[in-house]
């Protein structure tokens, strides 16, 4: 079989991707070059005080020693209590927060919800992701007092925003034909989420919780310095005291606690697929 | 006597799309209906309008005296565990074992808190059993359905469906994504299952041949509109042209039954025929 013999003259021979956010090759350089000259003014507008920097590292460098010699005995006692008030608090507002963010999240699901529901639903889970934990703490502690109920509150609060959006997002992406299918067995609403929805988003929903658990961990140290309890107030303490041996051996704690919720989260993940 | 009854039943989408125009048609009991015709013509939108899955904007739809296109609420979840329905990608719930698959059926029939906490009555425990052993998969109950193969989900979705005593039975594209062997099989699964129960079919399929070998009557959708109705000798290739458009329908059969013998022995087509 004889093939004809290409014949490029016919054809084009090269070829380039079509711009796809700037089309007009003018205005494209223009922006990009404009962006650019930007960039370079706004580093420039950047101050550097390299004196106080030098002045800094000194002090940097006593924090880093203290973390190279831990002290766990001499504040023993202020670190265990911090760290069970810490934990508690973090597995309270965890539960808490999924047992809340359950119902949310459906609510927030377009494919489940009417919409005026789902409007509803949206509207918690934006309240709760506008406002950083610090600044929910704040004002939570200014309403409860220091401790670690304002803390307990304040991480299932934020629990609720960032569990009820990543639920509602997958409950939206499931598959729609294995609910039409339940759907034409003449199921109910319920019927419908409990034996088409909920295995389709079961193992999204341990490893998001498992997730916000280790989050809600590290917050916890965050928020404690704000007034919120738990292991954070015992290191904001041992830092105001330059105490940074102390300090050292509750960061090295918190990585440490931190490690073994990672690992055990991925295996339990593992499990639930 | 006529067990379903379509009169003038259409249905526009929103973007203004005719998908069914004034379709009519009755079905009586034990009788499997082929429903053919091009990609596009209306087949899935008219059996999924049967059971509401899809709103019809006009028409009636009878089933046994009952007009399913007013119910709504309970009354419509009542008409649709009448009508059992089996999907072209099987619509198992992936995640469930091929019983609760199959106990799916009887979502329509029982309350939330014993479907939540998987207590069905005996008499569906029995069903499940004995219907899973009519379809070939007896030692199969406790694995998940994602660990079936193409064929054995079909069956499943076969037991689902039939697990709900249905007074009907819609069967959308059931061989798309099968081998031909694989196709006969349940094709032959589907009618069988039909004649025991003296249960009328619509089936929604691709595969001319299938359709002509497996059914009673042929119905031959267009653009929306029926254009063909009769049996599945009719189908001469003036009818096919009229169904699907210009095309050398000789030259397809020729092939077809050449391609048929060549792979006889191997496949093992004409199997039980």
């Amino acid at each position: 079989m004889d093939s004809p013999s290409p014949r490029p003259s016919i054809h084009p021979v090269s070829w380039k991707r079509q711009p796809v956010l700037f089309t007009h090759t003018g205005w494209r350089r223009a922006i990009y070059a404009g962006a650019f000259i930007y960039l370079i003014l706004a580093m420039q507008s950047i101050e550097v005080d390299w004196q106080r920097v030098y002045l800094g590292l000194d002090r940097g460098w006593k924090f880093v020693e203290g973390f190279l010699l831990p002290d766990f005995t001499t504040r023993w006692h202020d670190i265990r209590a911090g760290l069970i008030e810490s934990l508690t608090m973090t597995l309270t507002s965890t539960v808490a927060g999924v047992l809340v963010s359950v119902p949310i999240g459906i609510g927030a699901a377009r494919n489940l919800a009417p919409m005026p529901i789902y409007l509803a639903c949206r509207g918690i889970i934006t309240l709760s992701r506008s406002f950083q934990e610090i600044i929910i703490a704040i004002l939570l502690v200014a309403m409860f007092g220091f401790g670690p109920f304002a803390g307990f509150l304040t991480l299932a609060f934020a629990s609720i925003g960032f569990l009820s959006k990543l639920l509602a997002e997958d409950i939206e992406a499931c598959d729609r034909s294995q609910i039409e299918a339940i759907r034409a067995t003449g199921a109910s609403w319920w019927q419908v989420v409990n034996y088409a929805v909920q295995p389709q988003v079961m193992p999204r929903l341990v490893g998001l919780s498992l997730y916000r658990l280790d989050i809600n961990f590290r917050e916890s140290a965050v928020i404690g310095i704000v007034g919120a309890g738990g292991i954070g107030a015992t290191l904001n303490t041992a830092i105001d005291r330059y105490e940074y041996d102390s300090a050292g051996a509750i960061l090295i704690i918190v990585i440490a606690i931190v490690l073994v919720v990672e690992y055990s989260s991925s295996y339990i993940r593992r499990w639930v697929q | 006597m006529n067990v379903l009854k379509l009169d003038k039943l259409s249905k526009t989408y929103a973007t203004g799309d005719t998908a069914l125009n004034h379709v009519s048609f009755e079905v009586p009991a034990g009788q499997v209906l082929g429903l053919i015709g091009p990609s596009g013509a209306g087949k899935s939108t008219l059996i999924r309008c049967i059971n509401r899955l899809v709103e019809p904007t006009g028409g009636s739809i009878t089933l046994g005296g009952t007009d399913l296109v007013r119910l709504r609420g309970t009354a419509l979840r009542r008409a649709r565990r009448r009508i059992g329905m089996i999907f072209q990608e099987y619509a198992l719930v992936e995640r469930l074992t091929v019983m609760e698959n199959v106990l799916s059926g009887r979502l329509g029939y029982v309350p939330v808190w014993r479907s939540f906490l998987r207590r069905y009555s005996a008499e569906d425990i029995s069903k499940a059993f004995s219907l899973l052993e009519q379809v070939g998969l007896s030692q199969q109950y406790n694995k998940r359905a994602d660990a079936l193969s193409g064929g054995q989900r079909q069956r499943v979705g076969i037991a689902r469906a039939l697990e709900q005593d249905p007074e009907l039975l819609l069967v959308d594209e059931p061989t798309a994504s099968l081998d031909p062997k694989t196709s006969r099989q349940i094709m032959r699964l589907i009618g069988s299952a039909c004649r025991e129960r003296d249960l009328p079919a619509i089936i929604n399929i691709h595969d001319v041949m299938l359709a002509q070998q497996f059914t009673d009557r042929i119905i031959g959708l267009r653009a929306g509109e029926v254009v063909f109705d009769g049996p599945p000798g009719g189908l001469t290739d003036e009818v096919l042209t009229r169904i699907y458009g210009d095309e050398d329908w000789t030259q397809m059969r020729g092939e077809e039954a050449e391609g048929d013998e060549s792979r006889t022995p191997a496949v093992d087509l004409a199997d039980g025929i």
